[in-house]
């Protein structure tokens, strides 16, 4: 009896020690991060306030990433991809180097433009001011931003004619730094280690579908593709290309992904009066992607 | 009680007839399980619009990603949404004509526990850009009609300015009366979108009812410059053709601009124009449904604005009304009586603005004061101000469950109204409603 006495109160101790744990440690998070509200963001000539964007937060954002920012509101359970998680400071779409912050701008363009193949909407119809206050809001729940200064934007070079010489430079650096492998040899999403792929939290990520015609995650430009892979998206697999891609093959391979997709363009019918088709992947081996 | 007077409070409540009756709605969690956002995204206070939801809306309930057809839903899903309110009311009305009383009128209030009528709406895409919405709404005795049944063609050729609506559905009136916050018999309608003065016989020009007719709308990308054309059939969204073989056009646009920290402002107009039967060929003297004829012209214009003052905002339309002299004096072209001599167009004005507080999304402040002033009488020496109405409501509503699933509102409200003249003794007729209730939908 005296033993079974014990054993309880030893079952109830470590109970109370989690609860409190979990207790303190949800308490510290939040305070840390009010601490943080006077945080700023700056696009443009706005000037965005963390402490103004409560409310905005609350009304269109909490119900997905959650009251403290860690993508754990009442609907992440349904939704696939999860939401962001903004306490780790990590995100997908940035002008920066990767392993970096992002611009203030970074984040403000994926406000207004959203992520497609997410249940990330365009917030486009609030206003730039509330945009730039709920910029400084997505700051705030991460210390990065307090100890850190967000990374150097890399330069893009101006965009080339596209030729059919550079439509076949773009395919075999397809090949050479071996894109096969998660996109597919023709690019629809569909390579031998797609089925494979997790992010950062280990959940299952698929890989861009080139013909499904659907929007880029972090943009629709040429130069948002040409972002996308020497800026990596941090917290999925794709990697940074920036040490392994020179700027001109860099715009080669947008031209040849550019032939992939559906929609009507100039490096399709260049491609189709070449007679270039996606090519089957080359046994050269791919140099090591920056991580 | 003179035949005037009988038309005069017949009219009086016919108006609250029909505003407690033109069917709520639009607060649908079916678009938001489908999407995973909380009502409060596209919810001002469900079920009023924010600008978000007015985009959502615009864009034919798609947020224009690559999750907008139904294809990418589970099987299970099924969008279906219900809206309910049981509540206690308190309905008073200051000159009834009742038999028992010495002067033939006395005050009555009835108060008790009650319910609203059920909206089971449906709503969303059959398929990328091409939506659809029905609402199947019930009085408080589960006599059902179709509120909106309407199929859209979105960004036709990949053009936000290219949408194409055709069934039964609501004009496009920025201030929308389908997805008000006020739910008493005397204010939860605006008045000004049912307005009839008194005598007059054109119940078909009330651009808060919904309509038949195919609207085209276009709308910039960012939704901040919106234009609609209509083309209806005047029948006031009745169906099976009841009148004759008329037309009505109805017009809207507006503009938003930004205001730096206040938020964000919208300005626009709206008109409608329309010719409607002032008799009908009959059968054994039962009216023949669409044998209308004597046709004439009605027309409503007037300006509306949304305007932020950061947690608050006010909604405002004003109104120019105008009906032809037969219809302003009940009169049938080739009719028994001839049109009364000197007898002309009824022309009216008014206005109303209605103020939200939002503390939060879950809880609202509410008020709305409404003026309806007659300009011109159809039949001259009529008072001037006979049928003039002023309406005030305050009330609020707290919403303490708003997710993607369902949404429930406490909900308190009051109510006050005065019609001009149209008392049975010919004195200003005054009532007033307060609600208590719960209104949830899910």
């Amino acid at each position: 009896m005296r033993r079974m006495t014990w054993n309880g109160s030893l079952v109830l101790t470590a109970v109370a020690v989690v609860a409190l744990c979990s207790l303190s440690f949800g308490q510290a998070t939040k305070a840390e991060e009010d601490q943080r509200l006077g945080m700023e963001s700056h696009i443009g000539k706005l000037t965005g306030h963390a402490a103004a964007a409560q409310g905005t937060y609350r009304r269109y954002c909490v119900g997905c990433h959650g009251p403290l920012g860690d993508g754990e509101g009442e609907n992440a359970q349904w939704i696939d991809p999860k939401p962001r998680n903004f306490t780790l400071g990590i995100f997908k779409c940035r002008s920066t180097t990767t392993g970096t912050l992002p611009l203030d701008s970074d984040i403000y363009a994926s406000l207004g433009r959203g992520l497609d193949s997410s249940n990330m909407p365009s917030w486009n119809p609030l206003s730039a001011q509330e945009r730039a206050d709920l910029v400084a809001y997505v700051k705030h729940f991460s210390a990065r931003f307090v100890t850190e200064k967000p990374g150097a934007p890399i330069e893009v070079p101006p965009k080339p004619e596209v030729t059919a010489d550079r439509l076949k430079t773009g395919q075999a650096v397809y090949q050479k730094v071996e894109c096969w492998k998660c996109h597919g040899p023709t690019g629809s999403g569909n390579g031998p280690s797609a089925a494979t792929l997790t992010d950062d939290q280990n959940r299952p990520i698929a890989p861009y579908n080139f013909h499904d015609g659907t929007r880029f995650k972090c943009g629709t430009s040429d130069e948002d593709l040409y972002k996308i892979f020497m800026t990596g998206l941090d917290g999925t697999p794709m990697p940074s290309w920036s040490d392994n891609i020179k700027p001109d093959e860099a715009w080669d391979l947008v031209f040849y992904l550019r032939s992939l997709q559906p929609m009507k363009s100039k490096e399709k019918e260049i491609a189709r009066q070449i007679g270039l088709k996606p090519g089957a992947p080359s046994a050269a081996p791919a140099p090591s992607p920056q991580q | 009680m003179s035949a005037v007077r009988k038309v005069a409070v017949s009219s009086l409540l016919l108006v609250l007839f029909s505003t407690c009756f033109v069917g709520r709605a639009h607060a649908i969690p079916a678009f938001a399980r489908k999407y995973g956002l909380r009502c409060s995204a596209c919810h001002e206070a469900w079920p009023m619009l924010n600008y978000f939801g007015q985009k959502f809306k615009d864009n034919g309930y798609q947020l224009m990603n690559d999750r907008d057809s139904p294809i990418w839903q589970n099987n299970g899903y099924w969008p279906v949404t219900m809206r309910i309110t049981p509540n206690w009311h308190r309905e008073s009305t200051d000159k009834v004509a009742v038999d028992q009383a010495p002067t033939g009128q006395q005050q009555i209030t009835a108060h008790g526990f009650d319910v609203g009528g059920l909206d089971m709406l449906s709503g969303g895409t059959l398929d990328k850009n091409i939506s659809f919405l029905f609402v199947l709404s019930s009085d408080e005795n589960a006599a059902f009609h179709f509120e909106s049944v309407n199929a859209r063609l979105d960004n036709l050729f990949g053009s936000p300015w290219l949408n194409v609506k055709m069934g039964k559905f609501e004009l496009d009136n920025i201030v929308s009366e389908k997805r008000w916050l006020t739910l008493t018999a005397d204010g939860g309608g605006f008045q000004l979108y049912h307005f009839v003065p008194v005598g007059d016989s054109n119940f078909l020009g009330q651009i808060g009812d919904n309509q038949f007719g195919l609207e085209w709308m276009g709308h910039s990308a960012n939704d901040r410059t919106r234009l609609s054309a209509s083309v209806l059939s005047t029948t006031d969204g009745n169906p099976d053709l009841p009148g004759s073989n008329t037309y009505t056009g109805f017009f809207a646009g507006s503009q938003a601009f930004e205001l730096g920290s206040l938020g964000t402002q919208r300005v626009g107009f709206y008109a409608m124009v329309g010719q409607a039967p002032t008799n009908t060929l009959t059968s054994d003297g039962v009216p023949i449904a669409g044998a209308g004829f004597g046709n004439k012209t009605f027309s409503r214009e007037g300006f509306n604005g949304i305007f932020y003052l950061k947690k608050l905002d006010f909604q405002v339309v004003t109104q120019h009304g105008s009906d032809d002299a037969y219809f302003g004096t009940a009169t049938q072209v080739g009719g028994p009586t001839p049109l009364p001599a000197g007898a002309r167009s009824a022309v009216w004005n008014g206005a109303f603005v209605e103020t939200h507080y939002v503390y939060n999304p879950q809880l609202i402040f509410i008020q709305r004061s409404e003026w309806i002033r007659m300009s011109q009488q159809s039949i001259p020496g009529t008072p001037s101000n006979l049928g003039d109405i002023d309406n005030y409501v305050i009330g609020y509503r707290y919403m303490p469950i708003m997710n993607s699933r369902a949404g429930f509102a406490f909900h308190n409200e009051y109510s006050w109204i005065r019609q001009r003249g149209t008392a049975p003794d010919g004195s200003d007729l005054t009532s007033s409603s307060l609600m208590l209730g719960f209104d949830f939908d899910f």
